[in-house]
C-alpha cells in the first residue's frame, strides 16, 4: 500500500468513532459499575456491605440461584426442541416449503417480547380464551388460572428465546451433507445412533452458539417472568430493577447487577472451555 | 427420516404432527390478539360481543381507540424518534467498526474486537444500569466542575438512544462485516491506481458495494429499537416508549386497546422484516 498519511487518516477515521463507542457506552459503564458496587450511598470510601448483603438475605442468593438453574433448563429445553425443527425444515420439508416455513419462524420474533407475553396472557389466564373455549365445551368444569406459575413461565421463556437456537441450528445443518446420514442407514445405524453420532456432532457450533444466546437472553429478561410468574417465582432481574427503581438504593443494585454479569460471563465461559470455541466465532 | 430415505408412517405422521403443534404455538399468541382487537367488548378475551372498530377509531366515552389516545399515540411517536435516532448512530458507528476490523490492522486489534463483541452477551438490564450510573456520574461531575446542568445526561431521549446503540451498534458491525469480507479488495487497489483519494474510494467504490448490507443494518437496528425493553426500563425519563408504555398497562390490567396496537405493530413489522428478508435476499444475488 503506498500513501502512508492517507491511511493514517483513514484508519483514525475509523478508528476514533468506535474507540468512543467501545469506552464511553461499554468500558466505562461497567467500570462504575463495579466501583459503585463496592461502595456505600452514605459518604466513605470502599465496602463490601452491598456484597455482604446478598450473602445473608436468603432471598436474594436464592432468587440468583433460581434464575440461574432455570436459565439452564429453558436453554436446554429451547435446544431440544429447536433441533427436531430445524431438522425438518433442512432434511425432510421440500426445499422450497422449507424456505418459506424458515420465514414464518422469523416473523413472530420480529414482534416485540411485549406482545407476544401478552398474547399468552389472553389465552391462559382464569378469564382466558383458554379456558372460555374448554369450559364452553365442557372440557373444564371451572375455569383454572393456568398463569403465575414456574411451568408457565418456562413456557413463556421457551416460547420468547426459541429463535435465537432455530437460526443458528438451522445454519449448521443446512451444511450438513445429506449423504452422510444416507450412508449410515444403509450401514443399518439406528435413527438414535444416527444423531447421536452424526447429527448432534455435527451441530455442536449451532448449538453453542445458540445455547449462549438464549441463556443469556432468558438470565436477562424481565417482562416474561415479571408477566407471566408468580409472586414466588421472583427473577433476579426483577431484584436488580427494585433495587434501583423501587428503593433507589444504586450501590445494592450496582452489586446484584455486577454478580449477574459475573454469572453469565462465567456460564459462557465454561460452554465455550468445554466445547473447544471461541467468541468469535460464536457470534457470526 | 430426510427426504431420500424411506420411513415409516407412523414417524412420518408424528413428525408432522410435532411439526404442526410447533406452528400453531408459535402463532396461536399472536393470531388471538390481533383478532380480540375487534371484539366489542371492554376486555381482552371471550365471548365475541360482535365485530368492532372501535378500538382502532372509537372515541369514547366508553371506549378510546388507537387513534384517540393520546398517550399511546406521544409515546408512539417518542419510539419512532427514537428508533430513527439509534439507526443513524448505531449504522454510522457500526460501519465504522466494520471497516476497522475487516480493513485495517493495529495493535490490540484482537482485544478491541473482543470488546466489540461483548455488548451481545452481556444482558441488557445491565447495559442499561452501567450506563445510567455512569451518565449519573458524569452529569454531576460536569455540574461540580462547571456548574453547568447538562440535561441530555438525565434519563430521558438521549440516554434512551446512547443506552440502545450500545448494543445495536455490534449487530450493525456483525451485518456489515459479513459483506465487506467478500469484497474484492483489487477493485480499491485498481481505483488507487487510477488516481482516487481514500474518500474517493470509499464514496465511489466501497459505500456503493456495502449499500445493501448497511440499509438492512439501520433496518434491524431501527426494529431492534423499536421494540426494546431490557435496556430501555432503566435510561427513560418521564415520556416512555412504546413498550414500556404498553408494559405498565398490561401489568394493570388492560383494554383491548392494546390489542388494536398490537395488531397494527404485528403487521407493520411482518410487512417490514419480510420486505427486508425479501429485498436482502435479491440484493445478495
Amino acid at each position: 500500500m503506498s500513501g502512508r498519511i492517507r491511511l493514517n487518516w483513514g484508519f483514525l477515521f475509523f478508528f476514533l468513532p468506535v474507540a468512543l463507542w467501545l469506552l464511553l457506552l461499554i468500558v466505562l459503564p461497567h467500570a462504575e459499575l463495579l466501583r459503585l458496587s463496592f461502595t456505600s450511598s452514605r459518604p466513605g470510601g470502599f465496602t463490601l456491605q452491598n456484597y455482604m448483603a446478598f450473602f445473608s438475605e436468603p432471598i436474594y442468593w436464592l432468587t440468583f440461584v433460581r434464575t440461574a438453574f432455570y436459565s439452564v433448563i429453558v436453554t436446554f429445553l429451547v435446544m431440544v426442541i429447536a433441533l427436531p425443527v430445524a431438522f425438518y425444515i433442512t432434511k425432510v420439508a421440500r426445499v422450497r416449503a422449507g424456505g418459506f416455513l424458515m420465514v414464518l419462524i422469523l416473523v413472530p420474533f420480529w414482534v416485540s417480547e411485549l406482545i407476544r407475553v401478552y398474547g399468552w396472557i389472553i389465552l391462559l389466564r382464569e378469564s382466558g380464551v383458554i379456558n372460555r373455549l374448554f369450559t364452553s365445551i365442557g372440557l373444564f368444569s371451572q375455569p383454572i388460572e393456568m398463569l403465575y406459575n414456574d411451568v408457565t413461565m418456562i413456557m413463556g421463556l421457551v416460547y420468547t428465546s426459541m429463535l435465537f437456537m432455530v437460526v443458528p441450528i438451522v445454519g449448521v445443518m443446512d451444511a450438513l451433507d445429506d449423504s452422510l446420514i444416507e450412508a449410515a442407514y444403509d450401514l443399518g445405524a439406528s435413527k438414535t445412533a444416527i444423531w447421536r453420532t452424526i447429527i448432534i456432532p455435527h451441530c455442536m457450533p449451532g448449538m453453542v452458539s445458540g445455547g449462549i444466546i438464549v441463556f443469556m437472553l432468558v438470565l436477562g429478561s424481565y417482562l416474561t417472568p415479571n408477566l407471566m410468574g408468580g409472586k414466588n417465582s421472583l427473577w433476579f432481574t426483577e431484584q436488580i430493577y427494585n433495587q434501583i427503581i423501587l428503593y433507589f438504593n444504586w450501590n445494592q443494585g450496582a452489586a446484584f447487577g455486577f454478580l449477574l454479569l459475573l454469572l453469565s460471563s462465567l456460564i459462557i465461559w465454561i460452554a465455550l472451555k468445554v466445547t473447544g470455541q471461541n467468541l468469535g466465532e460464536v457470534v457470526k | 427420516m430426510i427426504r431420500s430415505l424411506p420411513s415409516s408412517r407412523r414417524y412420518r405422521w408424528s413428525f408432522n404432527l410435532f411439526i404442526g403443534a410447533y406452528f400453531v404455538l408459535l402463532f396461536a399468541p399472536l393470531v388471538v390478539t390481533m383478532i380480540l382487537a375487534f371484539n366489542d367488548s371492554m376486555y381482552p378475551s371471550l365471548p365475541w360481543e360482535g365485530f368492532t372498530l372501535d378500538w382502532f377509531f372509537g372515541s369514547g366515552p366508553e371506549k378510546f381507540g388507537i387513534f384517540n389516545d393520546q398517550a399511546n399515540l406521544r409515546s408512539l411517536a417518542f419510539s419512532f424518534r427514537v428508533a430513527l435516532t439509534v439507526a443513524c448512530l448505531s449504522t454510522i458507528l457500526g460501519t465504522c467498526a466494520a471497516f476497522l476490523f475487516e480493513q485495517e490492522n493495529f495493535r490490540f486489534k484482537g482485544a478491541l474486537y473482543f470488546l466489540m463483541i461483548a455488548p451481545l452477551v452481556i444482558p441488557g438490564v445491565i447495559l442499561g444500569i452501567s450506563i445510567l450510573m455512569f451518565a449519573n456520574t458524569v452529569g454531576i461531575f460536569i455540574e461540580d466542575l462547571t456548574g453547568v446542568y447538562v440535561k441530555s445526561l438525565v434519563p430521558g431521549f438521549w440516554l434512551v438512544v446512547l443506552g440502545q446503540s450500545s448494543f445495536i451498534s455490534t449487530i450493525v458491525a456483525l451485518v456489515v462485516s459479513a459483506r465487506l469480507k467478500k469484497f474484492d479488495r483489487s477493485l480499491e487497489e485498481a481505483a488507487y491506481n487510477l488516481g482516487a483519494n481514500r474518500a474517493e474510494v470509499l464514496r465511489y467504490v466501497t459505500l456503493p458495494y456495502l449499500r445493501p448490507s448497511i440499509l438492512g443494518g439501520a433496518a434491524v437496528a431501527f426494529l431492534m429499537s423499536f421494540e426494546n425493553f431490557n435496556t430501555t426500563i432503566f435510561t427513560v425519563g418521564s415520556q416512555a416508549t412504546l413498550p414500556i408504555n404498553m408494559y405498565m398497562q398490561v401489568r394493570d390490567g388492560s383494554t383491548p386497546v392494546i390489542n388494536a396496537i398490537s395488531f397494527l405493530l404485528i403487521t407493520g413489522t411482518s410487512i417490514f422484516a419480510v420486505a427486508n428478508l425479501y429485498l436482502g435476499k435479491k440484493k445478495e444475488d
